[in-house]
């Protein structure tokens, strides 16, 4: 935008938090209907089995009772949950039936649907329901799912249900002739979103109208419309998904889930107002998981620590079905493995496997976290190798700016590339270096015992993908009252959207922003839509927006030209009025009394790719294996700042969250398959004493060239390089171990032991 | 199974309540959906979130933790009772202008839990305010932001020197 921006770029203080300060939010919980009815979902209680029989009896009996479903009464075929992202041949007999169907494959599957007049009563009717399940042997390990013993789907032959090959130049050639290479054996455990309101939903069937409206959609409620336009034979201008407000997403919330179809299905069964709001037990068995992932990976170097290639293995498990958008989690990994950095070779294998687990999905640097803690951890461990310094070794293979735009490599399968778009990469290292005092620290704490812990330093150059395509819509509508409304297709997730899209339309209509209000998250709003994920909605939202200002500008200057009787290029906009030749004048609300609207799309079909470093210093007690966080400091570029304040928050949020997966979170399984971790007291979140030190620095330098307003898609970035970071800053600490943490968790027993275990064995006898 | 019913009497923001409860229905239900105060979060219903934090006779409670029974004769503050009318209190003014809240959800019982310690004791230093909030798991925030609001609205709560 060539205007003027008084709000893009402002520390604008956020709308959204006038309301939720004061308790007035709109969770889904918080609705409510007439002759509402409460939902309770019974689930498997084993891994993997075949059903025998359902007797409901009983609890039908219960007084207050209103129906009690099985996939016999929902009928055959029981829907499925289309996958959104990836979708093939392949990988459709592999989606999630709403309601098990014969076969249950994860423990916490729907296998029967409760409806009661009471949440209290629905539950005590899941107690009287009597499954009859004869257990097969649960495939819970990778040695399992690769054996195929025992499998998921008889049909499929094999538990393995998909593979993404990334291919750039030749490996192989790279490798058989490189002065340096190393490989190891990385792990990355099963962890994931844990957003602080469970998922719920409250649907409303309208007989007369026979229309369907649903509350408590969320992220992408277009495409939970057309999944159940077909799951319930209902023309999608039938149904309406609307968004309450949610109590955060990070790529979890909002994908079809069993619920979001038994829920508006059961509403119509029973022709009342239905609710569904899970538990927390419910929420950590069943919503997407994330992240569980084992790589072989080898680095090959020449002599001055020129990255010459990267290949390797590499498992994803998918838990029990393929969701909506979790074949991005094993893409990812292959392709987005050389991340900042100029890697002329690679050739990584990402197979993805199916296991009696949760099912998985994406979590806030999907594949991504996974992918940069493997490389980070190689590139620290070649640059030791080769006695050459970290930073310098970063520095001499990050992408230039002169190689921009530059490709990443070609996933085989999906016959898909990708390209970096701008930036420059090194400033924001050497930023980073500055602020921290990497010189100056490294020489007074790396890998020294003080106080009795060792102290280690980490760093780690990242990338974050943003804007995935290929539109958004926005329609402008100017108000009788001279106020322009605006109708979204993006969602709120917690991230701010509405202050944020507040700014963007106040500065592309030159309007004050209370002259502005943002509708979002409903499927009333726009014609379509397509949500909130892959870190869009500021660019692909906001730059719809833009497009449509300048239209409805256009709009009304030509309305204004009509009634002044002269050329639209002669009318002026400014401070809420029109203004023409001779002194001609009309307000905004005078002339919206002809009616003007317009709805204009953004498309794009490229990433915006924000960068940045980070940086950290450690301590590690070497009696407990307990880390401590000294400090934490973020560099990041974003092209453009809408809301320092907002992204900034968003910064440090993901970094805590990846400090939570990095030390603190698992979602462990027992050998048959039993969830071990289903309550806050076993999965275990940072909390406000864990990690008090941490800073981030959002820059906005290097305007993306891809879309009008020059942002890149951000807030997902600040998880990305915490695995790495960490646990390359472990290893720095412990230098005179000799020790390499390689397994995620870095949980105090685990890095104990690898202590212990490199401690000369003095005491043996 | 259905379990009797029970008649509470008590105050909620300053408003006598006397009602009829079952002997299992827990104080945050209670709250949300007889009384339709759904300001009270609930994110675990097992005492660990700190989402349904309310205050009781002066003390920062689990409502999730607490049977609606045991309410019978105490005072009760929940979030919306520490509002102004219009306007937001020193405390909710530092929360949002540190973006100390990102969705919000955790926000009632962050309010609530800081609002009771800052009474009892308002020069309370920040490792004491990271203490205390300690219980109050916030998913999006990372914590820093809260701590920096629940400083800032300290003076807020002390009292005048000479009074
Ligand atoms: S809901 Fe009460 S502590 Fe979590
Ligand atoms: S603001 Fe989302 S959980 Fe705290």
């Amino acid at each position: 935008m060539s205007k003027a921006n008084r709000f893009v770029g402002s520390p604008v203080e956020r709308l959204e938090d006038l309301r939720l300060l004061r308790g007035r939010g709109r969770f889904v919980d918080d609705l409510t209907a007439e002759g509402v009815l409460n939902a309770v979902i019974l689930r498997s209680p084993v891994a993997h089995g075949i059903i025998k029989g359902i007797d409901t009896s009983a609890a039908l009996a219960i007084p207050g009772v209103v129906a009690v479903l099985t996939a016999e009464e929902i009928g055959r075929p029981v829907p499925t949950i289309p996958i959104r992202l990836f979708a093939s041949k392949l990988t459709e007999p592999l989606e999630q039936p709403c309601i098990a169907d014969r076969k249950v494959r994860y423990v916490g599957e729907p296998v029967v649907l409760v409806i009661a007049e009471s949440q209290a009563i629905a539950e005590d009717a899941c107690d009287a329901v009597v499954l009859d399940i004869e257990t097969l042997p649960p495939v819970v390990t990778r040695e399992a799912a690769e054996k195929g013993q025992s499998l998921l789907f008889d049909e499929l032959g094999t538990n393995r249900c998909a593979r993404f090959t990334a291919i750039k130049g030749d490996a192989d050639d790279a490798f058989r002739n490189a002065a340096y290479r190393r490989r190891e054996r990385f792990g990355v455990h099963r962890h994931t979103a844990v957003f602080m309101e469970g998922r719920g939903l409250l649907a409303e069937w309208f007989e007369e109208e026979g229309k369907l409206v649903v509350q408590g959609g969320a992220k992408v409620p277009f495409a939970t419309r057309k999944a159940l336009s077909k799951q319930m034979n209902l023309p999608e201008d039938k149904i309406e998904v609307h968004e309450a407000d949610t109590g955060g997403g990070f790529g979890s919330r909002g994908e079809f889930y069993p619920e979001d179809f038994l829920i508006p299905f059961a509403a119509r069964y029973v022709g009342k107002p239905i609710k569904w709001v899970e538990d927390r037990r419910e929420h950590l068995a069943c919503s997407n998981h994330s992240r569980e992932t084992e790589v072989e990976a080898e680095i090959a170097c020449d002599k001055n620590g020129m990255v010459l290639g990267l290949r390797g293995t590499a498992f994803v498990d998918s838990g029990a079905y393929v969701r909506t958008n979790g074949l991005i989690n094993p893409r990812n990994v292959s392709q987005f493995m050389s991340g900042p950095y100029h890697v002329p070779n690679i050739n990584i294998v990402t197979d993805f496997y199916l296991s009696n687990k949760g099912p998985v999905g994406t979590y806030r640097g999907p594949g991504r976290y996974e992918t940069d803690y493997v490389r980070e951890r190689l590139f620290d461990m070649a640059a030791n190798d080769l006695g050459i310094d970290r930073v310098e070794f970063r520095r001499r293979n990050l992408v230039r700016e002169d190689q921009m735009p530059y490709q990443l490599p070609q996933i085989v399968e999906t016959k898909s590339g990708d390209e970096l778009d701008s930036g420059n990469y090194e400033v924001t290292l050497d930023q980073c270096l500055a602020e921290f005092k990497w010189a100056e620290k490294v020489e007074k704490y790396d890998g020294k015992l003080i106080d009795g812990r060792y102290h280690g330093l980490g760093l780690h150059c990242f990338i974050e993908g943003g804007a995935a395509g290929p539109k958004e819509n926005a329609r402008l509508v100017l108000e009788k009252s001279g106020n322009v409304s605006v109708y979204v297709g993006s969602s709120q997730v917690g991230q701010g959207v509405v202050t944020v899209l507040t700014q963007i339309a106040a500065d592309a209509l030159e309007m004050p922003m209370d002259k502005i209000a943002i509708f979002h998250g409903s499927t009333t709003g726009t014609k379509e839509g397509f949500g909130s994920f892959h870190s869009r909605s500021t660019v692909m939202g906001g730059s719809a927006i833009v497009v449509a200002a300048a239209s409805l500008q256009k709009l009304m200057r030509e309305a204004a030209g009509r009634r002044f009787n002269c050329a639209p290029g002669e009318v002026t906009l400014e401070d809420g009025k029109a203004q023409g030749p001779g002194g001609k004048s009309l307000t905004f609300a005078e002339l919206a009394e002809e009616d003007i609207s317009i709805e204009e799309s953004f498309f794009n079909h490229k990433h915006t790719w924000a960068y940045g470093t980070h940086a950290t210093h450690i301590a590690v007690d070497p009696q407990t294996g307990q880390v401590e966080v000294l400090e934490y400091v973020a560099v990041e570029d974003v092209g453009r700042m809408v809301n320092p304040l907002t992204l900034g928050g968003q910064a440090v949020g993901a970094i805590v969250q990846g400090l939570g997966g990095t030390f603190l979170e698992h979602l462990i399984y027992d050998g048959e398959g039993q969830l071990l971790t289903g309550t806050f007291a076993d999965y275990l979140l940072p909390t406000a004493g864990d990690f008090p030190r941490i800073r981030a620095i959002m820059t906005g330098n290097y305007p993306s060239p891809i879309n009008p307003l020059g942002v890149k898609g951000a807030g997902e970035g600040g998880i990305i390089p915490v695995g790495g970071i960490m646990a390359n800053a472990i290893a720095s600490a412990l230098r005179s171990f000799n020790v390499q943490p390689l397994e995620l968790p870095l949980s105090p027993p685990r890095i104990w032991k690898l202590i212990d275990d490199a401690r000369p064995a003095e005491a043996a006898e | 199974m259905p379990t009797s019913k029970h008649r509470a009497v008590f105050e909620v923001n300053g408003k006598a309540v006397d009602i009829e409860v079952e002997s299992r229905t827990t104080l945050s239900d209670c709250l949300r959906h007889q009384l339709r105060l759904t300001g009270t979060h609930v994110g675990c219903e097992h005492g660990v979130c700190g989402a349904c934090t309310i205050i009781i006779d002066g003390a920062a409670v689990r409502s999730c933790l607490t049977l609606a029974v045991q309410a019978d004769g105490s005072q009760i503050t929940t979030v919306e009772g520490i509002s102004f009318d219009e306007g937001l209190t020193p405390l909710q003014t530092a929360f949002r202008k540190h973006h100390a809240l990102q969705c919000g959800f955790c926000t009632p019982g962050m309010l609530m839990t800081a609002h009771a310690l800052l009474t009892e004791n308002p020069d309370v230093d920040e490792e004491g305010i990271r203490h205390v909030l300690s219980g109050n798991i916030c998913r999006c925030t990372g914590y820093i932001p809260i701590i920096q609001a629940v400083l800032e609205a300290r003076a807020a709560y002390k009292k005048p020197e000479n009074a």
